[in-house]
């Protein structure tokens, strides 16, 4: 007689898809990234994904355990890290950031499931430790189907404009750009590759929250105490909310199952504390973006989160 | 708002019996009654082997907890011996073989509560808690409501609903019995919204009409969505001021204390890979092979039988037979079973988001694989009632149930 356990039925909705479905949702800031910044930015993204993904085989190879690779997670991680380079790095810096994003944070923590950070920001902050001046590049967007969108040369290098807020400050800002919420809604303007349309971002984040692949408590959390702390502190809070990459953060990485807590209690305070993290060091510290390190100390919190942030017992 | 937190919308596949209208089975020519199909101690056989016995005749008792056995045929005692069951464990049978006609050996006239008692019924939902036991409130606690329990939440199952469609007019009259035992004035009738039609048959009594969600049956869940109580930990309905009964169940109670019938057969939805889905009403100890030939056999190559619907019911043979609790036999083939390979939990928390006990099914997991059983007890592992919801939603096919079951078992060692 057969001894399996019920239930004898199972929900379609396996990792692989969940994986994809991210994937897909951040396909429009990655074609976007593209067309504003020109051709490179697509080599950039292609040789982080190929590397993540090649990186997974050959540890899964190694491990002698199975091929990972159609789940979609190295895929993802090797577009994330892809979508937060300037668009003008050289191609070894992606290869190397999504080694070490696949091969120290994932698989060194134990593989999908087990690592304690994002492992596409940890492969960034490893970049940015390393190679700060090419990291820290920035170019203005170019026209689509010029030289300099085919070639990528010609370049112009533009600060970011929280880089511009930071050191030139707001007059100079407006300056440059005079339509600067419109600019950063629709992506005009310089940035990452994949951070810049916060509309198309906007767009991918609330299709995964319609498809309930991420709980909105996340991004609404994070985004929702950047404005208000912009506020509370006398700042323009559409500015903080639409400039940098706090879109990108908010619903593709803290959103991240695996470096996020389990509860919805703990998701909100997950997030709230990556606001506030992410505005004081935008206002306060010496650099202007402040997503990753916020999102990275976080995520180093979620076990203590996890640990005393628990749902209430049934029947008390 | 009422409805209760969690749960998950698995596909119905109510449309397959939904329709069908109860029909008898056909009389066994050999029933196998095991002697506990109910909370509690094993019954101990009145009867011997060669021993001539109507419909209905009490064949075994018990001492302590449980309920009374009846012959379901008519015939004679053939052998009495231990059978393996994934059921009910290992426990003694009686098998009958049938002879004759179907010659009835009614209950004797007594107070409502006698009858139940000497009827044998016990929960028909599946729990098989012994019915007298359950109405019979303890000193000191006060029950102020009855709520019937139509919710039938699991897939597949219709016989609730065909019960509650076609005799209405027994069931509100189980109804009074029972309100007239426990001394309650609220009666409710809680079902789901893709069986609203049921509501015509009952003028009389509340009916509340709850969105179609699993685990919405289980009693905890019930009487949360329908009445907006918490049941306590580790305690029962009383403890919230009601008590639950299964439409099942009080309809056999009208059948006891009206009919003076003792509890020897129930309606089965016989439905999944099954050439003709019905509901039937079957002789308890009926063989499954019987009443899936009567179903027009399996269709496809049948690969599981489950004593139940596919959410909470258990694997059977097609040589084991229908107990009091069987609400369903429910067939799956091999193409509706699912080759599952466990994977890597990746944290998504769904098993969290829809448990409906609010229990962190992940961390079971996690310290059941690493043997750490005094974080299970204090992750109150015992508050599972085993629907299964985690196991359904989780996207790297994790047996969560099958992690609870052992790590339950381990606390209790």
């Amino acid at each position: 007689m057969q001894k399996v356990t019920s239930p004898h039925i199972h929900a379609r909705r396996k990792t692989a898809i969940i994986m994809w479905i991210v994937v897909l949702s951040l396909l429009p800031a990655a074609f976007f990234g593209i067309y504003n910044f020109g051709l490179n930015s697509f080599f950039i993204i292609l040789v982080s994904v190929l590397v993540a993904v090649i990186t997974e085989l050959v540890i899964n190879k190694l491990k002698k355990e199975r091929i990972t690779i159609a789940d979609g997670s190295a895929a993802l991680t090797g577009l994330l890290l892809g979508l937060c380079m300037s668009p003008r790095v050289p191609m070894w810096i992606p290869a190397v950031g999504s080694f070490v994003a696949i091969a120290i944070a994932k698989h060194a923590f134990g593989g999908l499931g087990h690592n304690i950070f994002n492992p596409a920001l940890v492969g960034r902050a490893f970049l940015i430790a390393a190679w700060p001046i090419i990291m820290n590049s920035w170019v203005a967007p170019v026209p689509f189907g010029s030289p300099a969108w085919l070639h990528s040369y010609d370049a112009v290098t533009s600060a970011t404009p929280l880089g511009i807020e930071k050191i030139q400050g707001h007059a100079v800002l407006l300056d440059k750009y005079p339509m600067i919420h419109s600019s950063l809604f629709f992506g005009n303007t310089g940035g990452t590759i994949g951070e810049v349309s916060a509309f198309l971002l906007l767009i991918g984040g609330l299709f995964m929250i319609i498809t309930e692949i991420i709980d909105w408590r996340i991004p609404l959390g994070y985004i929702g105490t950047v404005a208000l702390g912009a506020f509370a502190l006398g700042k323009d809070p559409l500015f903080y909310l639409l400039a940098g990459g706090l879109f990108l953060g908010a619903f593709f990485m803290a959103t991240d199952y695996v470096t996020s807590p389990l509860t919805r209690n703990g998701r909100w305070i997950f997030a709230v504390c990556c606001g506030i993290l992410t505005i004081v060091m935008r206002l306060f510290a010496g650099m202007p973006e402040g997503v990753m390190y916020s999102i990275l100390i976080m995520n180093a919190f979620v076990p203590l989160i996890d640990r005393f942030i628990r749902p209430k017992r049934f029947g008390t | 708002m009422s409805g209760f937190r969690g749960g998950i919308h698995p596909d119905g596949k109510k449309e397959l019996a939904a329709n069908k209208e109860i029909q008898t089975a056909e009389m066994p020519k050999k029933v196998t009654i095991l002697l506990k199909q109910h909370a509690g101690c094993v019954a101990k056989p009145t009867v011997n082997i060669g021993d001539h016995v109507k419909t209905g005749q009490l064949i075994a008792t018990v001492d302590g907890l449980g309920a009374n056995i009846h012959s379901s045929i008519t015939g004679r005692v053939a052998e009495i011996k231990e059978i393996e069951t994934n059921v009910c464990g290992n426990v003694p049978a009686i098998t009958i073989e049938h002879h004759g006609g179907d010659e009835w050996q009614l209950l004797e006239e007594k107070q409502p509560l006698e009858m139940i008692k000497d009827a044998g019924i016990v929960g028909m939902g599946g729990a098989m808690f012994p019915t007298h036991v359950k109405l019979c409130i303890p000193e000191g606690k006060k029950v102020d409501t009855l709520l019937v329990n139509g919710a039938e939440c699991e897939p597949y199952l219709t016989c609730d609903y065909r019960l509650m469609l076609e005799k209405p007019k027994e069931i509100m009259e189980g109804i009074r019995i029972v309100k007239g035992i426990l001394g309650v004035k609220k009666t409710m009738i809680a079902i789901e919204d893709n069986k609203k039609d049921v509501a015509e048959g009952f003028k009389d009594v509340e009916v509340k009409i709850l969105k179609t969600k699993y685990p919405q049956g289980a009693e905890k869940t019930l009487i949360k969505a329908a009445l907006r109580r918490e049941v306590p930990p580790e305690r029962l309905p009383f403890d919230a001021g009601v008590v639950v009964c299964n439409v099942g169940t009080i309809y056999a109670i009208q059948q006891a204390v009206k009919e003076k019938k003792p509890s020897v057969e129930r309606i089965v939805t016989v439905s999944g890979a099954v050439n003709e889905p019905k509901n039937l009403l079957v002789r308890i100890g009926t063989p499954v092979k019987d009443i899936i030939r009567q179903c027009g056999g399996y269709k496809g190559k049948s690969a599981r039988i489950l004593n139940g619907g596919p959410m909470m019911g258990i694997c059977i043979d097609e040589d084991d037979v229908v107990l009091k609790g069987s609400s369903g036999i429910t067939v799956m083939n091999d193409k509706m079973v699912e080759e599952i390979e466990e994977q890597p939990c990746i944290r998504c928390a769904e098993c969290i988001n829809v448990c409906p006990m609010k229990l962190m099914p992940k961390l079971f997991a996690d310290y059941s694989r690493a043997k750490k059983y005094s974080e299970l007890k204090s992750l109150n592992i015992v508050d599972c009632f085993e629907c299964g919801a985690c196991t359904y939603v989780c996207p790297a096919n994790i047996p969560l149930v099958e992690y609870i079951k052992e790590g339950k078992k381990r606390c209790k060692k």
